[in-house]
């Protein structure tokens, strides 16, 4: 029986010739990885399980991203444990402020993950790694604990969907995001319980490594295990760039067993956005009425890449953010923050009046740099918009495309960007 | 191993954002953790449980981030036991790691109400409504995952590999 991507990288990584879905197997990792709120818990766990070093000291990344720069002093405690262990253990994949992004823009940027790689972190958006052909998923800190002294973890081997997109967009500021949101309005906030979302189809051609990346971020708000694309020359061209050299491409058999197929054609897709309080209740950004907000927020692991920044910055240059409007833009690495600014992106976005932040994920989930207050809406290009999830519990996030966003940052309320 | 205690009853998607609102996320300390738990969706929560109480949720519990917290918050508040008709896969993976009980059951969450008693019995799976006399079967864990827990969770298997090899 033929073997979905997914399968065949676990096979690999499990030393089987073979694996089917359902089958519980131990597989090696190549990367485990934890940030400012996951490790302090699993450098806990680490120091029960009695293991005198990490499994590899160059397989373990170290990401201080969420309350970063320190927030406050227990924030200054949880960065403190990492630095300690990053420095007691030899970590070399250990990224301090200055140097620290957004885990899963930087990662990939400094080509520590790769096709055919077993990848676990503790973050649920780990999954965004499978963007460039690996097996990447989110765990809890106990198995990052466990995976820093053993190098494997279990997995229970998942069943597929297969998403099939075909064409090219056929609106200029639809992007990876639209792609994604629309498929979790699809099926679901648990429509792919458990199991991979493996992108298929001549579509994919057409997406950027940037499209895919935000893509297969949000496989988790679908409820997938992994979300999944093949390697294809615009992924190889990344990787070179990023200066990755030794990988395992893999592609799908011929008759690989899909539970079921999900067909997008991208020339059909205009920006959506994700309303209050679940990732999958989308609409139409043109359909969404007068929903007058507060706050927007351009950044994050889902779309805080330097082509995220150049789409708000073209629709920003020359404009205003509305009055009554705080804008904050968040580059989601050092690079990317020093590229917007010979680019001339952060000139632009602090003329229309925009606040740019140092790399953090912060605001994304309510942690700092820019929580909502009570009844307050916030346009955002995250990727969660549960209750709570950027300040009061009685405020507002609705997800888009940084399109979208800056969009409505000029208008003040939800605002398709072919409308400026 | 078994469980009885008064239910606290939610709906699908309950997310770790709500069980475990990130502002509280600075610390990692159990108790602390617990003070805040569900509050976002369930004001009374912290105020009410008592040690051995049972939350019942329909589709998709535990859904969003991969916070540990979310499980380790639930189980310092005293919740003896999550049933649900399905979990979110990393808080599955998470709950079982860290030991706190959980079952998946779409019936039994069907068939169980706030405020219902209700008695479990982990090594069977059967969950029975004293309320309201019904009785149900969860779907049992799979036996790597009984071997895991009978080892008394992740971290120990992990000593007694890196004792034994």
């Amino acid at each position: 029986m033929g073997m979905t991507m997914t399968q065949k990288i676990l096979a690999r990584a499990a030393g089987l010739e073979s694996v089917a879905a359902g089958e519980l197997v131990e597989a090696k990792l190549d990367l485990v990885l934890g940030n400012d709120i996951t490790a302090p818990v699993a450098i806990n766990e680490f120091a029960k399980t009695g293991a005198a070093e990490v499994y590899d000291r160059e397989k373990v990344a170290l990401v201080p991203d969420h309350f970063t720069p320190n927030k406050d002093i227990k924030a200054a405690e949880q960065s403190k444990k990492m630095r300690d262990f990053a420095g007691k253990y030899g970590i070399t994949n250990f990224f301090d402020t200055g140097e620290v992004g957004i885990e899963h823009v930087l990662l990939p940027e400094r080509g520590l993950v790769g096709p055919g790689d077993v990848i676990i972190g503790a973050d649920s958006h780990t999954c965004t790694y499978g963007a460039l052909g690996a097996f990447s998923t989110g765990v809890g800190s106990t198995d990052m604990a466990a995976g820093m002294a053993l190098g494997t973890a279990w997995f229970k081997v998942p069943a597929a969907i297969r998403v099939e997109l075909v064409n090219h967009f056929s609106d200029k500021w639809v992007s990876g995001k639209d792609v994604v949101l629309h498929l979790i309005g699809l099926i679901g906030v648990d429509g792919a319980l458990y199991q991979s979302l493996e992108y298929r189809g001549d579509g994919v051609a057409a997406l950027t490594v940037d499209d895919r990346l935000c893509i297969a971020n949000m496989a988790i708000e679908a409820g997938a295990k992994n979300g999944i694309f093949e390697v294809d020359e615009a992924t190889r061209a990344f990787l070179r760039e990023v200066g990755r050299d030794q990988y395992r491409e893999v592609t799908a058999d011929s008759d690989a067993v899909y539970e079921r197929t999900v067909r997008i054609d991208l020339a059909e897709l205009s920006s959506t956005v994700a309303f209050p309080h679940l990732p999958s209740n989308t609409r139409l950004a043109r359909e969404s009425g007068e929903i007058k907000i507060d706050q927007v927020v351009i950044g994050s692991c889902t779309n805080g890449r330097l082509s995220d920044l150049r789409v708000a910055a073209q629709l920003l240059k020359g404009r205003r953010v509305a009055k009554g409007v705080r804008c904050i833009v968040i580059p989601a690495t050092q690079k990317i923050y020093l590229e917007a600014m010979r680019e001339g992106l952060l000139e632009i976005f602090i003329n229309a009046g925009a606040a740019v932040s140092t790399p953090t994920c912060g605001p994304c989930l309510g942690g700092h740099m820019g929580i909502l207050a009570k009844g307050e809406r916030a346009v955002s290009t995250t990727n969660r918009n549960f209750v709570g999830r950027m300040g009061h519990p009685e405020s507002e996030v609705y997800l888009t495309n940084p399109a979208v966003a800056a969009a409505s940052a000029i208008t003040g309320r939800i605002t398709d960007a072919n409308e400026i | 191993m078994n469980a009885k205690g008064r239910v606290f009853r939610y709906g699908d998607n309950v997310d770790t954002d709500v069980i475990i609102p990130a502002r509280y996320l600075t610390t990692s300390d159990a108790a602390e953790l617990a003070l805040h738990c569900m509050e976002d969706i369930d004001k009374d929560f912290v105020k009410e449980v008592r040690a051995g109480d049972i939350i019942v949720a329909d589709a998709n519990f535990g859904c969003g981030s991969s916070r540990e917290h979310a499980p380790i918050a639930i189980r310092a508040s005293g919740i003896a036991c999550v049933i649900a008709a399905s979990f979110a896969r990393i808080f599955y993976r998470n709950a079982i790691n860290i030991g706190l009980p959980i079952l998946e059951s779409p019936e039994a969450a069907a068939g169980i109400k706030a405020g219902d008693t209700v008695a479990v019995d982990f090594d069977s799976g059967v969950i029975v409504n004293e309320t309201s006399g019904a009785s149900f079967k969860a779907v049992p864990f799979p036996v790597f995952m009984k071997n895991l827990i009978a080892q008394g969770g992740l971290v120990n298997y992990v000593k007694t590999k890196q004792a034994g090899v």
